[in-house]
């Protein structure tokens, strides 16, 4: 018992929706009951979404025992068994090697694992001592050169050179620049940035403060979204304690540099993860880009010059400070050096957050690290940038993580969601969902985006309605390559990947639902019909209660029956029905 | 949020100078906190903060309307966010949210005629593995499905009586 150094509770939102608050409070309260005095750390995501909430029990030497699925009723057996007897849990035990092996932790090397309130605890990892070591011994252009040799490039999705974008702010005249972190995580399905917001955020400060020092900056600002209130409170502690530790403020540490930093939480505007709109909304102003040039390290924030990086960006800032730019660039592969971070979700055995090395293959990820498809269905696409992004199909799985590779497939690396689609997922339908979402967030600037975004989104409605003709695909992918070309901003210009990239790799799909009328994955509802089997049906009316229209009524014998023009399809008979009598058919209906 | 109630107390501050001591850049985080108190943004309150930034109330509006966040009606009792991130999407948050609609008689951004629930939808609360989720004012249920919302529902309303 002696041995335990700590107890590790993961307590980031996905770990609180999960109801790791309820079992902090059932740990704190167990071992002060046992009269036991150990510490109970509140850390970040640990990745392992798909186990949440997770118990770590940290044994003096560094051995974990991690438990997994915890709830509060769990508790007292772990306190009891393990703690005072020195005796895993077994059954409650979860195995980290299958998912952790394969991952290369930069950005994520203290996520879940250290304190996030702690200054302290980010000290004891080595944070801040890149800043310090930088601060008395490297010139700005010291760190840029670093950076560029690094081959670090934007997190964010773009890919555009670190260093590169450091220097050409640096270079521009005027003692008053900005420092920008992008932290407006919009893409639905990705949660990278907010894990290392409330996992780590010194971190991340540490990474803006080196920035600012490249560049020439005074002045930062965190420019994150509103709905991520735990990620901002963290920032704001952090931002305190920095200050208080004096890595924040005037003459830091003595070198005459001065830097601080402020939040800015946005309002809900996908559009705003651009940089001239990003801008705009911090003026506040509506969030709509402009032409550029001039570029924002050119004319920014206030017309002043400014830099903006993404989160994960500047959150591998300080590691290679610390270790070196060749130690980053040991990782990865051609142009693409360092790691990236993913949200791995959908229909995915080990869902989370990982890490791994640029190059690494999609289905590595998918089957090595994340366990392969739930049920164990055959891979169909993986989904990668999202709304900006593509699809890359299953055939295609050895695709390296390597900006330049995907960019082959007509998919991106994106910001790092990275959604796996099995065979009861349907493309049509994949390539709506995103386009209503980018034809909803379209600030309304460029034409082609706002009214071609909308004609899209019709003609795929239309198409999964079952109401489509076969010249509306050639349509649509002529109309979405011309929304390309014609849009100022980055929303505009990706927006039809995930149409174009659909249609490309699943032309049988979108034919299936264009000339037979059939959806092969019984997904787009307008195209299923709901029909009992009479022999299975054990006549317990289930179904005729919960059906909203009344569809279901007495067949000629002890079963019921669906009448196909008043059925709306919406499946509640197909989830009550406990004898499995109702099929799901599509196609047109063979006439004999 | 410290700096967001700064904004509010030197809103006031200006009100009673009578002039506009705020720039522009102090719009956003005003409207964040007027919904903050009052749970939605008001005519009354866009030109209240027209005057303390000195700029037109419909610019102001126009940034009331423009992002997501910011509600012009009073919502109701408990807020209802469907999640329809991609997650969600693809594991069946569209037959959640169509259960969540026949069981509150209400559409998406609207509010029960007892004020108890409103609904909304939303992009990605960011709990992906527990999909498809909905939250419940500062609660989150993951893996809902149509059949279980019913219950959920019931535990808030019982709640009100």
């Amino acid at each position: 018992m002696s041995d335990i150094r700590e107890i590790r509770v993961g307590l980031a939102t996905c770990g609180i929706a999960a109801g790791a608050q309820r079992v902090y409070e059932a740990l704190a309260s167990s071992l002060k009951e046992s009269g036991l005095d150990i510490p109970i750390r509140r850390v970040g995501c640990v990745g392992m979404c798909y186990s949440e909430p997770l118990v770590d029990v940290v044994m003096a030497n560094d051995a974990v025992t991690t438990y997994g699925n915890v709830t509060p009723e769990d508790v007292p057996r772990v306190v009891t068994e393990h703690v005072i007897g020195g005796q895993i849990v077994e059954g409650l035990c979860v195995s980290t090697e299958s998912f952790l092996s394969r991952q290369v932790r930069i950005v994520l090397e203290n996520c879940g694992r250290i304190d996030p309130e702690s200054i302290d605890a980010y000290r004891e990892q080595g944070g801040y001592a890149g800043l310090e070591n930088m601060l008395a011994q490297m010139s700005p252009q010291d760190v840029i050169e670093m950076m560029t040799s690094s081959g670090l490039r934007g997190r964010g999705g773009g890919g555009f050179p670190t260093g590169l974008k450091w220097s050409l702010t640096e270079r521009e005249p005027g003692a008053e620049k900005y420092m920008i972190c992008n932290a407006d995580e919009g893409d639905p399905g990705a949660f990278m940035d907010r894990s290392v917001l409330e996992g780590d955020p010194h971190r991340v400060l540490e990474g803006m403060a080196i920035a600012a020092y490249a560049i020439g900056a005074a002045h930062g600002i965190v420019y994150v979204r509103a709905e991520y209130p735990l990620a901002i409170a963290r920032l704001e502690r952090a931002i305190l304690d920095a200050r208080a530790a004096g890595f924040l403020g005037e003459d830091i540490l003595g070198s005459n540099f001065s830097f601080d930093i402020k939040i800015k939480a946005g309002a809900g505007a996908f559009v705003c993860g651009e940089e001239t709109a990003l801008i705009a909304s911090i003026e506040g102003r509506r969030g709509t880009p402009r032409r550029r040039p001039p570029y924002p390290s050119q004319s920014g924030l206030w017309e002043k010059p400014t830099c903006i990086n993404n989160v994960e960006t500047l959150a591998n800032v300080p590691w290679i400070i610390r270790h070196s730019a060749e130690a980053f660039a040991a990782y990865g592969v051609g142009k693409s050096r360092g790691t990236k971070v993913f949200a791995l979700a959908g229909k995915i055995k080990h869902s989370g957050l990982i890490e791994v090395p640029m190059g690494m293959s999609i289905g590595e990820i998918v089957f090595d690290i994340g366990g392969g498809i739930l049920d164990d269905r055959p891979l169909k696409a993986v989904q990668m940038g999202g709304p900006s992004g593509g699809c890359i199909p299953a055939e295609l799985a050895d695709t390296p993580v390597d900006y330049e590779e995907l960019k082959k497939t007509g998919a991106i690396v994106g910001s790092g969601g990275m959604i796996v689609l099995d065979d009861s997922t349907c493309m049509v339908d994949i390539a709506r969902f995103f386009l209503d979402f980018t034809q909803k967030e379209s600030c309304g600037k460029c034409t082609f985006c706002r009214i071609g975004t909308k004609r899209m989104l019709e003609t795929l409605t239309k198409i999964c309605d079952g109401e489509g003709s076969p010249e509306d695909l050639d349509a649509l992918v002529d109309l979405g390559e011309k929304v390309k070309a014609n849009s100022l901003c980055g929303l505009g210009q990706t927006a039809p990947n995930p149409v174009l990239t659909t249609a490309r790799y699943f032309r049988d799909e979108y034919n299936a639902h264009l000339v037979d009328k059939a959806c092969p994955a019984k997904v787009c509802k307008s195209l299923l019909r709901f029909e009992i089997d009479p022999a299975t049906c054990k006549d317990c009316k289930l179904c005729v209660k919960d059906c909203p229209t009344g569809a279901i009524t007495q067949g000629d014998g002890k079963y019921q029956s669906i009448d196909p023009e008043t059925c709306v399809q919406c499946g509640r008979c197909y989830q009550v029905c406990p004898f499995g009598a109702i099929a799901i058919e599509t196609g047109k209906v063979n006439v004999t | 949020m410290n700096e967001l109630s700064s904004s509010a107390q030197r809103m006031n501050a200006g009100k009673r100078e009578g002039g506009a001591v705020l720039s522009q850049g102090e719009i956003i985080p005003l409207l964040q906190r007027i919904q903050e108190d009052s749970g939605y943004v008001s005519e009354e309150q866009i030109d209240e903060v027209a005057a303390a930034t000195g700029v037109s109330a419909s610019a102001v509006y126009g940034v009331a309307t423009f992002y997501s966040q910011f509600r012009l009606q009073p919502p109701g009792q408990h807020m209802v966010r469907v999640c329809e991130g991609t997650a969600c999407h693809v594991l069946g948050a569209k037959d959640v949210l169509q259960a969540l609609k026949m069981n509150l008689g209400i559409d998406v951004d609207e509010t029960t005629s007892d004020g108890l629930f409103s609904l909304e939808s939303v992009r990605c609360l960011g709990c992906c593995s527990l999909a498809p989720a909905v939250m419940i004012d500062n609660e989150t249920y993951g893996r809902v499905t149509p059949d279980g919302i019913g219950k959920i529902l019931d535990t808030y309303r019982k709640e009100a009586v």
